[in-house]
């Protein structure tokens, strides 16, 4: 089962949500965490991994041989995403603005464009203390694209055992969690795509309901059951709860706002281990999903 | 014309609120001689702080999608090798454009030789203008799950900057995206200085990091502003010190203070609603920081 941790606007509690699933689930089950947040990933400051593997993400990005190409523009003309400009008889190329379609190396009539891998971010992985196959990816600075390492990190095949960890010594079922980027936007969708369920993390806030708004939109877009979780109950007064009941989406779990909890998330805490007392509503917002979504 | 972009690397660390808060000090400092853009185009909230009203709304079309036209379509599948987004499925035996997928980069396009598919232009959002008792704002709607919306950022700050100048404005106040990819890059690209909202948490830390870096990376000069920086002592004083490392002044430590959440159910700046709070005497504060000449400390510049 693939489930996604999203919220629409940031900072609502979404990574604090998502590891402490990982860490209830991790008791009976296998799990997966794919960090998909690349521009700034959070979910391994509070899972402590050890990082045992990891790779370069490229993107392909094309390079004009001089001696055969002829300056005729058709490059420059199929191009759309005006990456490619001929100046002066050459071509340039705009590595920020290419997508790497490849269209402009099967156009070309004189075969002068090849394609060069360009490194945009990177994909580490690991195992966590309690078993836990962790996986992230970094947008390297400066790159406008995470799309690239979205991709890779999706592929990303699950590490294999480490030596301390036995996953076979636990046969349930599997659980893969992705904890979304905020937003509403191309790299949100890329996290829900392939996902069986979705979890929305929102705060009763004029934001939390706006933004919650944007991500519901694309989660009925794609056809896929949603549960709401509501972090700091009580900040405001905005009516999440009628929300929810119009669009038929069944609220999951409430945490209240306190300060001593955002006082320990502060520091690196996890939300179990700052509130324990919140275990077994996690447990029950599990076996929910693992119900409702295999229909077992 | 000065123009200051207000970023954060993570979400939700108050950055909208500050960016309204200092719209209200800018008005009164200076009536109408500062314009609002909001650049965070995903989460578009700067609008419910600043009481907007006389909305303006023009479709934004970007990009394109491919469409296969069914009675020339012989399914042959050559788009599909084309294709590197994974947009190409087949079912029940004929050959569809995922419409969320595709990228509209028209590889498809040049394989097929049955001239099936053509490329359709793509209405991503829409660009606002609304008035506000703090000035006119900029700002968009991006319909849920498009991309492109760097370029929607660039095109609310184009207009923006237009206005700002033909009506000879002292400045302009972006409210800018989380993250530090595409919508960040377009948001700070030409700004005369970044002011970085951070929260005294690890997480905040470490998302500050790579915000400075891309920031700096694009040589605008940076200056950090801690919310709720008495949540957690250490956290701040680590924030402050990695600002030092890198010559970047922290010029606002703002304590938490839950009048930011009243001011916010009550859909105004909390410095217009709460002037007394202990949170808008910072943000006063950090206003009248903001108009010293950018000094020795940039640092990042
Ligand atoms: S299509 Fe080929 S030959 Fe023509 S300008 Fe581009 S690279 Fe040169
Ligand atoms: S690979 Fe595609 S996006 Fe990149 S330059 Fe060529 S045609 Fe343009
Ligand atoms: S290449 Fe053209 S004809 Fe062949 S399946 Fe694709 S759209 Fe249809
Ligand atoms: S336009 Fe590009 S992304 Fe869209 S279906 Fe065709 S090849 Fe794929």
């Amino acid at each position: 089962m693939r489930v996604v941790v999203a919220s629409g606007k940031g900072g609502t509690g979404k990574t604090t949500l998502a590891t402490a699933l990982a860490q209830v689930a991790a008791e009976t089950q296998a799990v997966r965490v794919l960090d998909c947040d690349v521009e700034a990933p959070n979910a391994a400051l509070f899972l402590h991994p050890q990082w045992s593997s990891g790779a370069e993400v490229t993107r392909p990005v094309p390079r004009v041989d001089a001696e055969r190409c002829t300056a005729c523009g058709r490059c420059a003309e199929v191009c759309r995403f005006n990456a490619l400009a001929v100046v002066g008889g050459a071509v340039l190329v705009f590595d920020d603005l290419c997508h790497g379609c490849g269209r402009c190396t099967w156009i070309c009539p004189e075969q002068a464009i090849h394609e060069e891998p360009l490194t945009v971010g990177r994909i580490e992985a690991g195992w966590t203390p309690e078993g836990i196959d962790l996986a992230q990816g970094l947008l390297r600075i400066g790159q406008p694209m995470g799309l690239p390492v979205l991709r890779a990190l999706k592929h990303w095949p699950p590490t294999t055992e480490s030596a301390s960890v036995s996953v076979s010594a636990r046969p349930s079922p599997w659980i893969e969690i992705r904890d979304a980027p905020p937003g509403a936007s191309c790299p949100v969708v890329e996290t829900l795509r392939g996902a069986d369920a979705v979890i929305l993390v929102t705060e009763p806030t004029a934001f939390g309901l706006h933004d919650l708004r944007q991500v519901v939109g694309i989660v009925q877009e794609l056809g896929l059951p949603a549960w709401v979780v509501i972090n700091r109950d009580g900040i405001g007064q905005a009516p999440i709860d009628a929300y929810c009941a119009e669009q038929g989406l069944p609220i999951a779990l409430r945490l209240p706002l306190e300060r001593r909890l955002a006082e320990a998330l502060a520091r690196g805490q996890s939300l179990l281990a700052a509130a324990p007392e919140y275990r077994p509503a996690i447990r029950h917002l599990l076996e929910r999903l693992r119900c409702e979504v295999s229909g077992a | 014309m000065k123009e200051i972009v207000i970023l954060s690397g993570k979400g939700g660390t108050g950055k909208t609120s500050v960016t309204a808060a200092l719209a209200h000090q800018a008005a009164l400092a200076q009536p109408g001689r500062w314009l609002l853009a909001d650049a965070d185009v995903d989460a578009a909230n700067l609008a419910l702080l600043l009481e907007a009203r006389a909305t303006v709304a023009e479709p934004f079309v970007s990009g394109a999608v491919a469409v296969i036209d069914r009675d020339t379509c012989s399914d042959c599948g050559a788009c599909e090798a084309a294709c590197r987004y994974e947009a190409l499925a087949q079912i029940d035996g004929r050959w569809q454009v995922d419409p969320i997928a595709c990228e509209g980069c028209g590889a498809c396009l040049d394989r097929c030789p049955s001239e099936a598919l053509s490329l359709v232009p793509q209405t991503v959002g829409t660009c606002r203008r609304s008035e506000t008792p703090y000035g006119p704002l900029h700002h968009a709607h991006l319909n849920p799950g498009q991309e492109n919306s760097g370029k929607l950022v660039t095109a609310v700050k184009r207009r923006a900057r237009a206005q700002a100048e033909a009506e000879g404005c002292a400045g302009l106040l972006v409210d800018g995206p989380p993250g530090i990819g595409c919508p960040v890059i377009a948001a700070v690209s030409g700004a005369s200085l970044a002011l970085l909202v951070t929260e005294p948490t690890v997480s905040g830390r470490e998302d500050l990091e790579r915000a400075l870096a891309t920031v700096r990376h694009f040589r605008v000069p940076a200056r950090i502003c801690i919310n709720k920086a008495d949540l957690y002592p250490e956290g701040t004083r680590a924030i402050e010190e990695l600002g030092a490392a890198l010559g970047v002044a922290t010029i606002a430590r703002l304590p938490f203070d839950l009048s930011l959440a009243e001011a916010l159910a009550a859909g105004r700046p909390v410095t217009a609603h709460r002037p007394e709070a202990p949170v808008s005497r910072a943000l006063a504060a950090l206003w009248t920081t903001l108009q010293a000449p950018l000094g020795h400390t940039a640092g990042s510049a």
